[in-house]
Parts: C-alpha cells; sequence; structure tokens
C-alpha cells in the first residue's frame, strides 16, 4: 500500500475512545485500548444489572431496531433487554412477518427503518459483508452487525474477550484453543482478530475439512499477516494440553449432509469436549460457548453443566457488553471521516 | 492558562475539618449518616471526611461512590465520559446522605447525582458538601456545606487536585492567556 493511502486511512480511523466510532461491523480494526474501553464499560454495565431497579436513563429518547434476517435467542434478546435497561426503545424486526416477506430489498427496508428516526439498527444477515452494504448506505442510522453470514459476529467474541479477562485478568500470552467448524464459523473469525489484538496465543482445532485454507497451508505464517501468530492443530488431544481457555463451537448438522465429514458420531468422538479431554487443559481452565449447543455432539452434558463451564456467565456478560456498545456507540460524533470504517 | 493557587494542602486540610463538624452538628451525630462522593474527586473527599469524623466523634460512617456517566443530560451532545461503576456500601432507605463533591458549578452534576441516587432507595434527607463553590448556577441547587466559596468568570476554571487523584493537594484557578 504506498504510504500517502496509509497516512489517509489513518486519519480516517474512527475509533470508540474518541466517540467517532458510529458502527460496529467487525472487530479486526479495533485497538487494544478500544478493547478496554468496552470491558470497563461493561464492568459498570453489570453493577446496573446487579441492582433492584435495573434500569438507568442514559439513552432516553433514543430508538434502537434489531432486524434478524436470521434466527437468533441469545444475541437478539440481549440486544433488546440491553437496549431496555439504557431506556432506549427497542423495535423488534425479523424477516417474516415485515415487508421482507413480499421481497423488500434490504437497501428499501433499512433506508425505511432510517426514515422512521430510528438511531442504531443490529442486524443479523445470511450474507456476509450485508452489514457494511447498509453503512455504506446509511447517513444518520448507526449499525451493530449482529453478525452475518461466515464473516462476523463482533459483540460475541467482545463478550467472549470480556469473560475471560474477568477470569484471567490480561489475557496476553494465555493458550486458547477454539475447536469445530472454524471454517463457517463467524464466531471463530472475530474471536481470532479480538484474541490476537489481546495478545492470547491461539490455537484452531478441526478435521481439515473444516479449516479454512490459508491457514491449513500456512500462508498466515508470515511475520506481516495480522494474524501469523495463529496455530492450526487438527489433534485435539495435542491442541488442549495446557490450554487456558476452551471454545467448542456449535457443529451445524448440515455440515454432515454436505460431506465434510463422515458422521456426527465420528465427528463426536474424535473432537467432542469431554470431561477426560477437557482435563487435559491446565487446572481450572476455563470452558466457553457460544451457543446454541448440540450436547453430546460438540460438547458433553457433564462439562457444559460443569463447575468450570461460563456458558451461562458469558450470556449475562453479552447483557453487559451490549449495554457497553450501545452507551458508546450511539450518539457518536458524525463526521465524514467515518466514511472509512465502512470500506 | 495561567495559573493561580488559591487553596494550600493546610487550607483544604482545615476546610475539610470544618466541614466534618459542620456535618456531625447539623445532624446532632452521626446516627442514620451516610456519604456518597461522586466519581471521580469526591470519592476521595467523602472518604476524607469519614475519617475525620471517625476522630471526633470515634463512629464509622459508611462511604459510597456514585458515578454519574449513565445519568447525564448532555449524552449525544458531548463525548462519551468513560463510566464507571457505583458502589452503595448500605442501604440508603431512611438515611441521611450527604453527597460529596469537589467543585460545585452549573448544578447539573448534582441533579445527575440525585437522579443516580434515587435509583438506590429513597433516602430520608440528602445533604450536599462541596470543597469549592465556583457559582454560576443553571439549576436550582445549594450546597449545604462549603469549603470555600469562589466567584469566578465563566472563562476561568477551578481545578480541585487531590493526593489519591492528581498526586498533590491544593486548588488552583485556572486563566486563559499568559
Amino acid at each position: 500500500m504506498p504510504s500517502i493511502v496509509k497516512e489517509e486511512n489513518k486519519r480516517l480511523k474512527t475509533s470508540l475512545v474518541d466517540g467517532t466510532r458510529r458502527h460496529l461491523l467487525d472487530v479486526d480494526d479495533f485497538t487494544r485500548d478500544e478493547i478496554d474501553l468496552v470491558s470497563k464499560t461493561s464492568d459498570a454495565m453489570l453493577e446496573v444489572l446487579a441492582r433492584d431497579i435495573k434500569k438507568v436513563p442514559t439513552l432516553r429518547g433514543k430508538v434502537i431496531v434489531t432486524l434478524f434476517y436470521e434466527a437468533s435467542t441469545r444475541t437478539r434478546v440481549s440486544f433488546e433487554e440491553a437496549g431496555k435497561l439504557l431506556s432506549a426503545d427497542v423495535i423488534n424486526v425479523s424477516s417474516s412477518g415485515s415487508s421482507v416477506e413480499k421481497g423488500e430489498s434490504l437497501l428499501n427496508t433499512v433506508r425505511t427503518l432510517q426514515a422512521t428516526g430510528a438511531d442504531l439498527v443490529v442486524v443479523r444477515h445470511q450474507h456476509s459483508g450485508a452489514p457494511y452494504f447498509m453503512a455504506r448506505n446509511l447517513e444518520s442510522m448507526g449499525v451493530i452487525n449482529g453478525g452475518d453470514g461466515w464473516h462476523a459476529h463482533p459483540t460475541q467474541a467482545l463478550l467472549d474477550v470480556y469473560t475471560m479477562r474477568r477470569h484471567l485478568g490480561p489475557i496476553g500470552g494465555r493458550k486458547i484453543v477454539i475447536v469445530g467448524d472454524i471454517l463457517h464459523s463467524r464466531v471463530a473469525r472475530s474471536n481470532l482478530w479480538a484474541l490476537t489484538t489481546e495478545g492470547a496465543n491461539v490455537v484452531l482445532c478441526a478435521p481439515p475439512t473444516l479449516i479454512p485454507q490459508e491457514f491449513l497451508s500456512g500462508q498466515h505464517r508470515v511475520d506481516e499477516h495480522p494474524l501469523s501468530t495463529v496455530e492450526i492443530e487438527t489433534n485435539v488431544e495435542m491442541a488442549l494440553d495446557g490450554a487456558d481457555v476452551v471454545m467448542p463451537l456449535r457443529l451445524q448438522l448440515e455440515r454432515q449432509e454436505s460431506g465434510l465429514l463422515p458422521t456426527l458420531r465420528e465427528y463426536s468422538k474424535m473432537y467432542g469436549i469431554t470431561r477426560e479431554r477437557l482435563d487435559l487443559a491446565s487446572k481450572d481452565a476455563l470452558l466457553l460457548h457460544p451457543g446454541p449447543m448440540n450436547e453430546g455432539v460438540e460438547i458433553s452434558p457433564d462439562v457444559a453443566h460443569g463447575s468450570q463451564s461460563l456458558i451461562e456467565e458469558q450470556v449475562r456478560n453479552g447483557v453487559a457488553v451490549r449495554m457497553a456498545l450501545l452507551y458508546l456507540l450511539v450518539g457518536a460524533t458524525k463526521r465524514e471521516e467515518t466514511k472509512a470504517e465502512i470500506q | 492558562m495561567r495559573e493561580t493557587p488559591v487553596f494550600s494542602d493546610k487550607d483544604m486540610d482545615r476546610a475539610v475539618s470544618r466541614i466534618a463538624h459542620e456535618i456531625v452538628e447539623r445532624n446532632h451525630g452521626v446516627e442514620g449518616l451516610m456519604l456518597a462522593g461522586i466519581w471521580t474527586r469526591g470519592a476521595p473527599l467523602a472518604h476524607r471526611l469519614a475519617g475525620r469524623i471517625l476522630s471526633i466523634e470515634g463512629k464509622e460512617v459508611p462511604v459510597g461512590v456514585l458515578d454519574i456517566g449513565l445519568y447525564r443530560d448532555d449524552i449525544g451532545r458531548s463525548s462519551r465520559p468513560m463510566v464507571h461503576s457505583t458502589e452503595m456500601p448500605e442501604v440508603v432507605d431512611g438515611q441521611k446522605l450527604v453527597l460529596v463533591d469537589d467543585v460545585l458549578f452549573t448544578g447539573r452534576t448534582i441533579r445527575a447525582a440525585l437522579d443516580a441516587l434515587i435509583d438506590f432507595g429513597r433516602p430520608r434527607q440528602v445533604q450536599l458538601a462541596v470543597l469549592v463553590d465556583r457559582g454560576h448556577r443553571e439549576l436550582p441547587i445549594r450546597a449545604d456545606y462549603v469549603g470555600k466559596n469562589m466567584p469566578t468568570s465563566t472563562k476561568e476554571e477551578v481545578q480541585v487536585r487531590l493526593l489519591e487523584v492528581d498526586g498533590i493537594d491544593e486548588v488552583v484557578l485556572l486563566r486563559e492567556g499568559a
């Protein structure tokens, strides 16, 4: 990249720290300071969640729309709860029951939402890049990516990092093992960016058919690559050795039909996180799962509900982190330069 | 910016002492009394007052910390302040609660603090203690205990610096220009 372009990008860089970031599309451009700010703000939000009266007037008069083109429990409900606890008005739109069913385009749907005066939209879409497309075409409304295709799920990554930090302190140098369908996982992709920014040692573990080709062929192992420290291990026992955090991913049942796996049972036998396997990790290793779980496939029920499991805490922290993000994003300074973040 | 010292560490110490005595006097002791410092500099001031009250009355007064970030009335108008956790050590219902802050200016911080406080319960009475009252109120709010009344111009800035936060105890007046 010619240096003049680099300089230009630096000038256009938006940040939560100075209130210039209006959209949350992914965490690939997040700095450590921004992750820090989200974590510290989330601490204050957790305190609000622990009160008898858990409501503060912060976003009174702001309108937040959740626009979900794909099924979701956790993300949608926690955004709705987060918005309501901050006193924003939250409107839920799903593809069924709205004009989307009549064939309205994504662009027209979001322009309509903007025209109604909404301040922020949280979108989940089956196509990677849909939130970027929306952000490019909106003037006054902010966009939070609530999961797009296989591409990104930034709020999940931020809540995972927050959960780890609450238990481990700084996570730089910690060994974090993500096990499962990396290839199709937006959770894994966003976590890779957030965790490497925090300086963690990330190990991806899966059958070769479920690991992205760039990683499998070692193309990322060059110094300038931002993910050059990420390690690949196809043997789960080797991967888990000494791990500080273990994060199995949901194995989608369709993967078997598409021929990427022989059978679910075989996957479970080779890669499922069981008591015995978790014991290979460091003592008191943390167990996270982005949900929803297929118990008995990628995770056995006894560890999913065992003492090392933080799965329910992740959901609670998810509300706090989303409150923090709404607080930091709604009403951010509008400026021309924010165009840089949507390129 | 030109800096004029207003309060030395000794002056500050005397002011805190006097306010502690006034609080005890006005409330006829410390029964049912609680202090709540407003983040940032109100918090160490509240702890100092509690320490002084302990040496006068020989009784501990609970101290809380209030962060008003989530209750501000200028969200979306100015950059977002960092929010911190609020900690209230005891139930505030029925207590006589003294809010503590460093500088009283427009009164908007205190307005927000009252809102924050009321989310924790219904105190019997709320009083206000500040180290410096610099005037220019925009809301009908006044302090019950004042360390120093300091008439200022709106072009000036009053800065309270505390050992716990800034490494030094002093109050200075900042003016534009050389």
